[in-house]
């Protein structure tokens, strides 16, 4: 994969400073917020698979880490502004969780994709979504280290399942490239990145963000867990969609096969992971639920973008 | 350590939910088709309102509890 387009002076520093080794003077603030998260998201990505336009040690580049730092404490000061909770989290986590997301609000894509949506609607659905799901599972796995045994053996459980159960052909992010192609999509990494809406890039940062920082380990399993927890129906129902709009095959496949697998990681996720995480650092309990609750507010606010870029109220 | 310093059950019934089965390789639906297992945990529905008999598909979720 190649850098990302800039959208503006910050990201056009950044594609300099990577590039030319240094020499594009002190980094600018961000012009926009398409600016700012395309910047992060650059960043971020040199921790996964880089740039082959890019300098490999820049991962680890003092100032390119200044930078990230101050982006991700507005990122970090953003979401913690958005959400409603508060410290102490609750005595029993899983149920906090269930409760949640029974209760959370948003806009289904689901929905829209199972009846109504047409085949490009569809399409931009799919290439805004592969921007996470061609790395699906990676920001989580950072966390396992990090992890006291049984929320780490549980996560493995879980990640080794996203990971094919040691299948290549199966590993959620091939499965989902593969529904790509068949559907007429670039399936390669990062194919879509410049095509990003500013709230895909802002999803995909607070995932990356929280599995890059140990002290954010309550919120990363919490997002997993509240992922994990709205996937398995909202999967059958995309399923449909795609039947309807006879585009099944393996990208209807790749859904297929997460409403069975998710219907087995909402378990894992919820009891054996963010249960008995809270239970042995009672501190991440509020971390937990913050975490969960972003995950489902970035999905509301992509779904509500998706939506009035297509003219429709939700 | 003891192999028992965590309980890690094969089975484990969740309440309102699945039965979760760890490290089956056949399971054989109440039609009598038997089916292969290619996950270390599989969720077995306990609602009947599966559509993906034998499996879990989290309609449970939206089914009234008894």
């Amino acid at each position: 994969m190649r850098i990302p387009k800039p959208r503006g002076r910050a990201s056009e520093w950044l594609l300099a400073q990577l590039t030319s080794a240094g020499r594009a003077g002190p980094a600018p603030a961000p012009e926009s917020w398409d600016d700012e998260a395309v910047s992060l998201w650059t960043l971020h990505e040199l921790s996964y698979r880089g740039f082959e336009d890019a300098d490999p040690a820049a991962e680890w580049d003092a100032e390119l880490l200044v930078v990230r730092q101050r982006l991700e404490a507005a990122l970090e000061d953003r979401l913690r502004g958005r959400w409603p909770g508060a410290d102490p989290g609750p005595a029993d986590v899983p149920a906090a969780l269930e409760d949640l997301v029974a209760t959370h609000e948003g806009p289904s894509l689901a929905d829209h994709v199972r009846r109504h949506a047409t085949r490009d609607q569809v399409l931009e659905m799919v290439r805004q979504r592969s921007v996470y799901q061609l790395k699906e599972a990676d920001p989580t796995t950072w966390v396992v280290p990090r992890l006291p045994a049984r929320a780490k053996a549980a996560l493995m459980e879980l990640q080794f399942d996203e990971y094919g159960d040691g299948d290549p052909n199966r590993l959620h992010s091939e499965l989902f490239a593969r529904g790509m192609e068949a559907v007429g999509l670039r399936p390669e990494y990062g194919a879509y990145v410049d095509d990003a809406l500013p709230e895909t890039l802002e999803l995909n940062n607070a995932l990356s963000m929280f599995g890059l920082h140990r002290r954010l380990r309550g919120a990363a399993m919490g997002h997993l867990a509240a992922f994990e927890m709205t996937s398995s129906i909202p999967a059958r129902k995309i399923s449909q969609g795609l039947a309807r709009l006879e585009l099944n095959g393996p990208m209807a496949a790749y859904y297929d096969e997460h409403v069975e697998a998710d219907a087995v990681h909402e378990v894992l996720a919820a009891h054996a992971i963010c249960g008995t995480l809270a239970e042995d650092e009672p501190d991440q309990a509020a971390e937990i639920l913050f975490g969960a609750w972003t995950c489902l507010d970035l999905e509301a606010r992509v779904a509500s973008a998706l939506f009035s870029s297509w003219g429709i109220q939700r | 350590m003891s192999d028992e310093t965590y309980p890690h059950p094969d089975v484990v019934l969740q309440p309102h939910g699945p039965a979760l089965v760890r490290g089956a390789t056949s399971v054989q639906a109440e039609d009598g088709t038997v089916h292969a297992v290619e996950r270390p945990v599989v969720a077995l529905c306990r609602c009947e309102k599966s559509s993906r008999l034998p499996w879990c598909d989290g309609t449970h979720k939206v089914v009234p509890r008894r």
